[in-house]
């Protein structure tokens, strides 16, 4: 498997789009969503053959492409490849962006530069996943910025460019941690290195930078300035307003991408960078990650209580739903660590999906306000079931996946943290509270007269519904295909901690 | 044929899964489904369900009582180092019976079903929830290890939320689905911490499993382990029971069960009194080995069962809701098994377990059967008389009540003198405090005749008091004529797809005691049997050693059905000629009354306590974030824009205009030298002899 | 005899070519002027190449001078009927089209 081009592939058609939409006549306009779509499918394509090829008993990394020289006086590459930590995120970007387009088959302004930023979108998303040397990794994670900007900005809601310049700004702060970060990697690295595969390997850390027996300021710094380069992406509090206004004032389909994507990179990041260049430290603040964690899950739980606007409500939820990730990584356990990835990917699908019967119901209704429906079951029945089935997928019913990725987390994070689990645990409480409390104002109840001639789901948006809904259908009774897939490098991961976890000095079992 | 159920047994869950599959996907498409379709499939995945289940009976029955145990592997589901689950169902004698009581039962109930819905809008919708509540209660009760047993207790929870507000349109019944999801919720913590807690202090001790055949041959194990100082086995068993508390309303978490009598009837008699509420009761009994290791755990179990027993018996005094007083029976009766399974007789809770499956599944469909024959009236205050018009329901719901009130040789009678019998022997060989509950136990036994023999009078006996305008307004209020009705209510008997079942649950509530009867029975009659019941269960629940004979069982079981029939005869005189003496009593201590009327106040204490602390407490947090963290988020991008508009301002008076300053100079020169350049030659030529004139002086001078 | 008279010749005629450049306004008299500033020099040239043995260098330059002073008066005399032709007028300073 050494040197296959298929990741360049993967991560590069979509660029094809980028380039030909916008010289696309005026009058041929509607062609730019087909387009977008037919790029799509051999992502997809690809996504599958990747899914039936990988190795599974391989931690190390897969359909290497590279190195070649990119800018030599730096010695900065072009090298792509995936392990089992990116593996299932390349499959879920290959997915949502499938079916991000698809859901935007409604927008009816600028149709052109719409279709082309998402597709360049679509790069930035999927070459942040497979990069593997940290200066290409940083261009595809700025290069994913900008769009998002300009689809927030002009495509949003009523206050969308408070709301894009939030993120915009927000984000970039967390880039600029990481630039700095890697900068000072480059400087103290044997050789000046980018390519992550050589710095995973800690002799190559000089000067300032060396491992050592005490605490290392630098490396705790540089550590930090990763973390919250990341955890801005997650969003971790406390770093997660911009969330909730992103979310709001996004286009569906951005909705979906912010959400089933863009969040997760945030703690791929810390999975691939803090946790591989960093063990040591990592090793040492584990304790704070997890208590971070589940701040998220209790916090996040409790504000989305207290929403009355459904997407912020999802908004927030994901906030607590992230949650589990970073208590899931942080425990250092196989069950731990895998649940956190499978976390990931199952959260990407299910909160996809919610996102998506935002959407529908928006653009029927022009408000999203919990209070304001009423017996929306009543009035569309086919809608009813599906915002049931991804309400429950969302609170975690076991024989949905995301009761999987929930449960493994909570197996993992208990060995180590009992007392943070078990106040993890009424996350799962609160979480059935809010969703349970936002179907009965929303959907049960008697009949909004006001929404009579409201129309049912259509046969489109159930088309985007419907990959999402079979996959947490499937994961939820048949999970291994994917742990499987998953599991390797995660193990590998954890033991490249694990010697490190003994003389952290915080104890494990202490919460 | 052994092989088959050997190796089908997973067809058992999985046919009432094609049943929800061939009803609901069709329903969730909107396609509209005939009636004899869809009951066709409901009920015909439920008795190819049964069927299998008596199959898997019989096998069992036919292997050596050592041998009387297979697992079904399905498929792997999740396997990461130390944890191997799979999807797989055991089959053993004690899951046997859970499936003869789920897939029997619910048949009966699916064939009541056909009648009591007959009329309902969403017909196939309904016949797709009971047919996935039936899946997930059978993957509970088949489910070879704990995660398993999970998938179904939370899957029975779902359906419980789906069935209870299935007239979601109807606002308060709605409410009460999401009130007991929740409310199970809070115990599926308790259940959730136990189980993780279990897992990794067995892990600890190098055996980590969920497995239920393995659990058995490692929990001794956790002997020695801790968890905060008290011992681990206890630790785990009480959150395990705070798992059962919730889903087999138990103090404290018994206060959804009498809402969730807002779904439809059959699935009152099906999920809330039948089968999903003893679920607990079958996890317990299940992990039998687990809590016999902690006296102390089964002392708490023990406790609570007797106090809800008790508890649940008294507000069933007061109830005028007849499907109220049932469901307050159902808590208590629920409480009975724990307090059985606190005693240590597994056996005997899975036993009332089964007697209690026929003879409350009867009387919520005799209540049910009332409900249709009164036009859709629940309040027993305007029924009576009804022993006239529906001759079937009375003596079918009078035989239940007389197995509930515990009447030899009704099935109630075996099942509850044996708990009682257990706890009191419990008492004399160990723990004291068992007397106690005993006590506990007989006085709900005797509040359980009481309150039942009163709706038995209230509804059939006396006359109809519906068609009494006095009556009718103070139930309903004044102004509210109870609408829909033109002329008198006249009550009438069902069809027989409603009255078949009742008349099928009665007799197993006549007879369905002798399948255990006593040692001290049988031993009078010079057997050896300790209980058919008892014996099929033994390699899983291990038999008790026999105490000896003692006459003090027989006095005791004597007083029992005394004290029993007494009280329905005080609770029927009650309520007929003695009735101005109740009102009296009610008049006098109207505290007293009020209190048990309005159930002692606990939902008003837990909403006011609970759910507004909650709610007051997420309205903090968003506060929080949007004051505190949005602000300083908004406050650090302030104050970036004043800086750069310093800056802005700096750059443009300072910085930029040094850069213009030399451009306008330069402009300004430029167009003062333009006016020199005349374009007439004979300037430039004064102009280069001027030149000439001045170098030459210059020449010249120095 | 010295080279004086004929330096002294020359640098009267050139001076007054200079002044006729300079002053007049006709673009004839303009002309005028410049033939005497290249007669000037052809005088130097002979003035010059007498006082050198062997040297024919200066004669054959006022050779070019007169042939080339030919060429000139005549391309400027279509000049000047081009001009006249356009501004009826051969006045220098009225011919200023070209100076922005």
């Amino acid at each position: 498997m050494e040197n296959v081009t298929i990741l360049t592939w993967i991560t590069f058609i979509p660029m094809l789009g980028v380039i030909l939409i916008p010289f696309l006549p005026k009058a041929w306009e509607g062609a730019s969503k087909w387009i977008a779509l037919v790029l799509t499918l051999p992502q997809l394509a690809i996504a599958w053959f990747i899914f039936s090829h990988f190795n599974t008993a391989e931690a190390g990394f897969q359909f290497v492409h590279g190195p070649f020289p990119w800018i030599s006086a730096f010695n900065i590459h072009y090298l792509v490849g995936i392990d089992s930590i990116s593996v299932s995120m390349v499959l879920l970007t290959a997915l949502i962006s499938f079916v991000s387009v698809v859901a935007s088959w409604g927008i009816n302004k600028n149709l052109k530069a719409y279709f082309a930023l998402l597709m360049l979108l679509d790069t930035g998303m999927m070459g942040t996943f497979v990069a593997l040397d940290f200066f290409l990794f940083y261009v595809f994670w700025e290069l994913m910025l900008l769009p998002m900007y300009f689809l927030i900005g002009i495509w949003g809601g009523p206050r969308r460019e408070y709301a894009a310049i939030k993120f915009f700004l927000y984000t970039l702060l967390g880039s600029v941690f990481i630039l700095i970060v890697m900068l000072a990697l480059y400087l103290f690295s044997e050789g000046n290195l980018f390519d992550i595969t050589q710095l995973a390997n800690l002799d190559n850390h000089l000067g300032r930078l060396a491992v050592t027996d005490e605490f290392n300021y630098f490396r705790f710094f540089c550590w930090l300035g990763l973390f919250v380069g990341f955890a801005i992406k997650v969003p971790m509090f406390p770093f997660h307003t911009w969330l909730p206004d992103a979310h709001v004032e996004a286009p569906t389909a951005i909705s979906v991408i912010l959400a089933g994507v863009l969040l997760k990179m945030g703690t791929y990041g810390m999975l691939r960078f803090n946790y591989m260049l960093f063990p040591d430290i990592t090793a040492d603040c584990a304790t704070v990650v997890a208590v971070f964690g589940v701040i998220n899950i209790v916090y996040g739980a409790f504000c989305a209580m207290a929403q009355t606007d459904l997407k912020k409500l999802i908004a927030y939820s994901s906030v607590s739903h992230m949650g589990f990730v970073l208590l899931g990584m942080s425990a250092f356990t196989t069950a731990g660590i895998n649940g956190a990835v499978l976390q990931m990917f199952n959260h990407g699908t299910i909160t996809a999906m919610l996102f998506i019967l935002v959407g529908v119901i928006y653009d029927r209704a022009h408000h999203r306000d919990i209070n304001g429906f009423g017996g929306l079951y009543t009035l569309m029945p086919r809608y009813g079931v599906w915002i049931a089935f991804a309400f429950f997928a969302a609170l975690g019913l076991p024989g949905l996946s995301g009761f999987i990725g929930e449960a493994l987390v909570f197996m993992g994070a208990y060995k180590t943290f009992p007392a943070l689990t078990i106040a993890a645990l009424s996350g799962v409480v609160l979480g059935a509270a809010y969703l349970l409390w936002t179907i009965q104002r929303a959907f049960l109840g008697p009949v909004n007269e006001k929404y009579r001639d409201l129309p049912d789901i259509s046969v489109r948006e159930v088309i985007s519904l419907l990959p999402l809904g079979v996959i947490v259908l499937i994961l939820g009774v048949y999970p291994m295909p994917m742990i499987r897939l998953i599991n390797a490098s995660l193990v590998s991961l954890n033991e490249i901690v694990k010697p490190f976890l003994d003389t952290a000095g915080v104890v494990a079992g202490m919460f | 044929m052994e092989d088959f159920i050997k190796n089908y047994c997973w067809l058992i869950p999985v046919l009432p899964l094609v049943g929800f599959v061939f009803n609901g996907l069709p329903t969730a498409v909107g396609i509209k489904l005939s009636r004899a379709y869809v009951y066709t499939v409901a009920c015909g995945v439920m008795l190819l369900s049964f069927l299998m289940g008596v199959g898997v009976f019989f096998t069992l029955k036919a292997l050596p009582e050592t041998a009387r145990e297979f697992t079904n592997l399905v498929w792997p589901w999740i396997h990461l180092e130390a944890i191997q689950l799979d999807i797989a169902f055991l089959i053993d004698p004690l899951s046997s019976v859970m499936i003869l009581v789920v897939t029997g039962v619910g048949f009966l109930i699916h064939i009541y079903s056909t009648g009591y819905m007959r009329e309902d809008k969403d017909y196939a919708r309904f016949f797709t929830y009971l047919n996935l509540f039936c899946f997930m209660m059978l993957i509970l009760v088949m489910g070879d290890n704990l995660m398993l047993l999970f998938v179904g207790w939370e899957g029975v929870g779902l359906c419980s939320y789906l069935l209870i507000g299935f007239w979601y349109e109807h606002k308060p019944n709605g409410v009460a689905g999401m009130k007991a999801f929740i409310v199970n919720r809070i115990g599926d913590f308790g259940f959730m911490v136990g189980m993780l807690a279990l897992f990794w202090a067995l892990y600890n001790t190098g055996h980590a499993t969920l497995t239920f055949t393995k659990l058995k041959t490692v929990v001794w194990f956790l002997q020695p382990q801790t968890i905060l100082g008290v011992s681990a086995v206890t630790m785990i068993c009480l959150c395990l029971f705070v798992g059962a508390t919730g889903k087999s309303a138990q103090i404290p978490l018994y206060v959804w069960l009498p809402d969730a009598m807002a779904g439809p009837t059959p699935v009152s008699a099906l999920i809330h009194a039948a089968t999903m509420v003893t679920a607990g009761v079958y996890m317990i009994a299940r992990l039998n080995f687990l809590f016999t290791l902690s006296p102390a755990a089964l002392g708490a179990v023990a406790t609570i069962g007797a106090a809800t027993a008790f508890i649940g018996a008294t507000i069933g005094f007061a109830q005028n809701d007849i499907k109220k007083v049932l469901a307050y029976s159902t808590v208590s009766q629920l409480g009975y098994m724990f307090l059985a399974l606190g005693s240590g007789a597994y056996a005997a809770g899975i036993f009332h377990l089964t007697t209690h499956a026929f003879f409350k599944a009867c009387l919520f469909l005799g209540s049910g059967s009332v409900i249709l024959g009164m036009h859709h009236e629940q309040d027993m205050r305007l029924m009576g008389g009804l022993k006239k018009y529906m001759p079937i329901t009375f003596m079918t719901f009078l035989t239940a009540t007389i197995a509930i009130a515990g009447i030899a040789p009704f099935a109630g009678f075996f099942s509850k003198d044996e708990i009682l019998w257990q706890a009191f022997a419990r008492a004399v060989h160990g723990p004291k405090v068992y007397y106690f509950l005993w006590a506990l136990g007989v006085l709900g036994a005797m509040g359980t005749a009481f309150y039942m023999l009163r709706c038995v009078t209230l509804t059939f006996f006396g006359t109809l008091r519906a068609n009494d305008k006095k009556t009718r307004e103070l139930v309903h209020g004044p102004h509210k004529d109870h609408h829909g009705h033109h002329g008198d209510l006249v009550p009438h008997e069902q069809p027989w797809n409603v009255t078949l079942p009742l008349v099928v649950l009665a007799l197993l509530s006549l007879v369905g005691g002798f399948l255990n009867v006593p040692y001290i029975i049988t031993h009078f009659f010079g057997g050896h049997s300790s209980g058919l019941f008892n014996e099929w269960l033994s390699p899983v629940i291990p038999l008790q050693a026999h105490h000896e004979v003692s006459s003090l069982e027989w006095v005791l079981m004597f007083k029992s059905v005394l004290v029993a029939a007494v009280c329905m005869y005080l609770g029927y005189k009650a309520y007929t000629s003695w009735q101005t003496g109740v009102d009296r009593f009610v008049k006098k201590f109207p505290r007293i009354y009020d209190a048990v009327y309005n159930k002692y106040y606990v939902d008003e204490f837990y909403h006011a306590v609970f759910v507004r602390g909650v709610l007051l407490f997420n309205k903090c947090c968003f506060s929080v974030d949007r004051y505190i963290v949005d602000a300083l988020v908004n406050l650090v991008g302030r104050f970036g824009a004043v800086y750069s508009d310093i800056i802005g301002w700096f750059d443009n008076f300072f910085v930029d205009g040094l850069v213009n300053g030399s451009g306008s100079i330069t402009d300004f020169t430029g167009a003062q030298l333009k006016k020199l350049q005349t374009g007439n030659i004979q300037h430039y030529a004064y102009g280069a002899v001027l030149g000439v004139v001045v170098v030459m002086i210059l020449k010249i001078l120095m | 005899m010295t080279i004086t008279p004929f330096i002294i010749m020359a640098v009267i005629l050139f001076c007054l070519g200079i002044y006729i450049v300079c002053t007049r306004v006709n673009a004839i008299g303009f002309l005028l002027g410049i033939e005497l500033i290249l007669n000037a020099a052809s005088v130097n040239f002979v003035a010059f190449a007498r006082y050198h043995e062997n040297e024919i260098g200066g004669q054959v330059f006022t050779l070019f001078i007169i042939a080339l002073a030919a060429c000139e008066s005549v391309i400027a005399l279509a000049i000047v009927l081009g001009v006249y032709k356009n501004y009826k007028s051969i006045n220098t300073t009225n011919i200023s089209s070209m100076k922005h």
